[in-house]
């Protein structure tokens, strides 16, 4: 008897998990929905920027795309279950803003405990960059290989820097970083996103020892503002 | 987020957590107890004393939860601060300073001027800033350190904000006795500096700062927003600008800007994108479309009133335009100015504080090259009800002064705080932006009005920036706040979030009609907690919150079944051992 009350419980806890996924869509039709129309997902956290005010904004992927959810309600203690690999489902709003496709207005997110998880292999988009089906890979954790750091200026100032604390140098230790990279000619405008890996973490001091003219490889989540603004998450030099 | 942080044109390129922080902060200075009281609180020990212990224990526990609750205020309790007789330069003080800067890396070369220039004149001050980009971060890092008692000691911020703080006992240094004191105050005999009188401040700014009895904030800096325009699309249209627009004129001018042709390319601009208007600050639009409607909003004493009927006919007005996709807002689309810089956007409202982003020839850009639209700019008031009696709003960062055990701590902080009122960082930050200087001293000097008049046309001297400094100054007397008092930053968050639901709502095709609006009021007050005497406090706490879903049933329903079996089980092994 109790054999099959345990089977019976976890036959209960599977269903109640399907249930959960049950009314997701897959991410192509989520891809294919319209702006402004709810839609509802499960998928796997990568990354998530610092809880604070009641939200956390989101990395998420699932083994066919990805997503970026903006200001999810969430209680600090829930953001701290937040780990890479962390399955949920989320119903909210498909929305754009400068460029960027995400999901808005969140009114339900679930952590899915059911023992699944997923972490996406970063995607090289090097030969992707300046073109536009960069844009098809929004939000993916992707990879750069091979670009050289480029200088960075502040106006009024003609030292060239590695880096700058903010766009336009306005900032300080803690702060956004934002450099260059070229590859082949084109220069790019890579940002490490203080609320996703800010003061301390590898990445950022990592940024910060750079040199014009290191050759480096990156990693990221293809965030997008007015055009690909990846929100870098590791650099290593080039192998 | 979204307060009052949306204020300014800026942070550009910092998109998620700058002025795009959501609405909804509320207005209580949180309270965690320690985990030192918590222990007490739940300790078991009483258990085996005699009842005379218990009662002691009980009377004990009673007194260490009071004491809990009275700490959790931080600072309720401390003296009111005294203004010392004089300053003691023998001793070595470290004050810090929250300042907010729009993520421009003059004004922070400005503030760190300032600091460095300050300590010159006083060896024995050190002033260590910390910068924000937005007052929302400002604000809550505030509140969680009135807690604990490590408030900074000189903060950029909002009045609405102060208000808040004002609810732990002198927390805030009031300043009225500050300003008059003879070797201290404003002009004093004592100051190593050439600062402003009081009858040199201006005093629509100062007033603003004046509430609960004191003036509790010297102003920084001052703005309003502007209404910058692609002249070159309304003359296309047919239509001529007028020296002030009203709503009506914006409107009919957007539906217009609106015809597309066959390949559904907008006629105006030969794009596919075209939002002919767009709002950055939908709380102040809101609050200015009320304020020139004579409409209630608030009262002075903190009485809720902008869930009217008049706001819900503006609230309609609104939605038919957002609807037609005339109309929509910084937080649903982005900022104003990338849209108008690519020819997308015509009537852009935004600060005179982000003039240095309008424009086909804007110093600061954030958008490429190639998607740079030319066109004439032309800055005017906000839309008008009534054109003869234009009303705007009055906004900019104010600076406060915290409380502090030590007098002369305080007093250190008020000689700083009085220290950016000087001509040299009036002049200087005011030219960082469409700001105006806070002080007559400031804008009457010939430094100011030869930067003002220039036409030199470089960026220092960008023609927009000058024309939506020179709006305000023109128009100071006309002007306005709204009242502050605990929530009226609240209040504010409210107004905004009143136009931001219904735009989204008619872009997602969702009925806007009166029970939709009847929801939107009754939402709004609980989620704002505009209407506290109906005890309601939370977003879930009153209405319908509809149908669970699929998940969560599902869950309750194996639940139950689970327990049900569980039951079973157990009446069978009791059958089953009564029968042996």
């Amino acid at each position: 008897m109790k054999k099959l009350l345990s089977a019976v419980l976890a036959l209960v806890l599977a269903l109640c998990a399907f249930a959960v996924a049950e009314g997701s869509m897959s991410y192509a039709d989520y891809d294919a929905a319209e702006l402004e129309t709810e839609v509802t997902i499960t998928a796997y956290v990568q990354a998530h920027q610092s809880w604070w005010d009641g939200k956390v904004t989101i990395y998420a992927a699932d083994q066919d795309g990805a997503y970026f959810l903006y200001e999810t309600p969430c209680s600090e203690e829930d953001a701290e279950k937040l780990v890479p690999g962390t399955k949920f489902t989320a119903t909210g709003f498909k929305g754009e803003w400068s460029g960027e496709i995400e999901l808005i207005d969140i009114s339900n997110f679930e952590i899915i405990d059911d023992g699944d998880s997923y972490i996406a292999e970063p995607v090289d988009v090097t030969d992707l960059l300046g073109k536009d089906e960069l844009a098809e890979k929004m939000n993916q954790r992707v990879s750069f290989k091979g670009m050289t750091v480029e200088p960075s200026t502040i106006e009024g100032d003609e030292t060239e820097y590695a880096f700058l604390y903010n766009w336009d140098g306005s900032g300080e230790d803690g702060n956004d970083l934002y450099f260059n990279v070229s590859k082949d000619g084109q220069t790019y405008n890579f940002t490490v996103e203080s609320y996703l890996c800010g003061a301390g973490t590898d990445v950022y001091e990592a940024v910060k020892a750079l040199n014009v003219g290191d050759v480096i490889d990156l990693e990221g989540f293809l965030y997008w503002y007015n055009g690909a603004n990846p929100h870098i998450t590791a650099v290593s030099a080039a192998e | 987020m979204n307060t009052r942080n949306e204020e300014f044109g800026t942070p550009k390129r910092l998109p998620l957590w700058g002025s795009r922080l959501a609405a909804g902060q509320t207005d209580e200075i949180g309270c965690r107890p320690s985990n030192r009281s918590l222990k007490a609180a739940s300790s078991g020990a009483s258990r085996h004393l005699p009842r005379w212990g218990r009662l002691w224990v009980l009377a004990l526990l009673l007194l260490i939860i009071a004491l809990a609750l009275v700490g959790c205020h931080g600072s309720k309790g401390r003296a009111g601060f005294e203004v010392p007789e004089a300053f003691d330069t023998s001793r070595q003080f470290e004050i810090t300073f929250w300042a907010k800067n729009d993520t421009n890396k003059t004004q922070t070369d400005i503030y760190k001027k300032a600091i460095a220039d300050f300590e010159t004149l006083y060896p024995n001050i050190t002033v260590s800033m910390k910068l924000y980009t937005d007052y929302g971060r400002i604000y809550n890092d505030v509140i969680t350190n009135i807690s604990t008692n490590t408030t900074p000691n000189v903060c950029i911020t909002y009045p609405d904000h102060i208000a808040t703080y004002l609810t732990g006992d002198n927390v805030v240094v009031p300043l009225n006795a500050l300003f008059d004191d003879e070797k201290y105050g404003l002009d004093g005999s004592e100051l190593r500096f050439d600062g402003p009188s009081k009858d040199e401040l201006i005093p629509q700014f100062l007033q603003e700062c004046a509430f609960a009895g004191g003036t509790y904030a010297l102003p920084y800096m001052r703005s309003t927003e502007a209404l910058y325009i692609n002249k070159t699309y309304v003359e296309a249209l047919g239509y001529e600008l007028p020296d002030v627009l009203t709503w009506d004129f914006v409107w009919e001018v957007s539906e217009a800007a609106m015809r597309k042709d066959a390949d559904g390319v907008f006629t105006v601009n030969g794009q596919k994108v075209m939002i002919p208007f767009i709002y950055k600050s939908t709380d102040n639009m809101m609050i200015q479309m009320l304020r020139q409607l004579d409409a209630p909003y608030s009262t002075e004493a903190g009485e809720i009133l902008i869930l009217n009927d008049t706001t819900r006919g503006l609230l309609e007005q609104i939605a038919g335009h957002a609807k037609s996709g005339a109309f929509s807002t910084f937080k649903i689309s982005s900022y104003p100015a990338n849209f108008l810089n690519a020819g997308q956007c015509i009537f852009a409202v935004d600060s005179t504080a982000g003039a240095t982003w309008m424009g086909s020839e804007a110093p600061l850009l954030d958008i490429s090259e190639d998607a740079l639209v030319q066109f004439e700019t032309a800055v005017r008031i906000v839309p008008q009800f009534d054109p003869e009696n234009p009303k705007m709003i009055s906004q900019g960062p104010s600076v406060c002064v915290f409380n502090k055990t030590d007098p002369q701590e305080v007093l250190a902080s008020w000689l700083f705080t009085q220290y950016l009122l000087t001509n040299d960082v009036q002049i200087a930050y005011s030219q960082t932006e469409g700001y105006v200087p806070v002080t007559s001293k400031a804008q009457d000097s010939p430094e100011y009005q030869a930067y003002l008049n220039s036409d030199a046309g470089d960026a220092l001297h960008y023609p927009v920036k000058l024309k939506a400094a020179k709006l305000l100054l023109d128009n100071t007397g006309n002007t306005f706040t709204t009242p502050v008092f605990n929530g009226s930053a609240s209040l504010r968050d409210a107004a905004g979030s009143l136009i931001e639901s219904v735009t989204k709502s008619v872009r997602r095709k969702q009925t806007v009609d009166d029970a939709y609006f009847d929801k939107l009021y009754d939402d709004t007050a609980s989620l704002y907690r505009l209407n506290q005497s109906s005890g309601r406090s939370g977003m879930t706490s009153g209405g319908d919150l509809g149908p669970l879903p699929s998940g969560s049933r599902a869950l309750l329903i194996g639940l139950v079944c689970v327990w049900v079996m569980l039951g079973a089980y157990a009446i069978a092994e009791a059958v089953r051992k009564k029968s042996k």
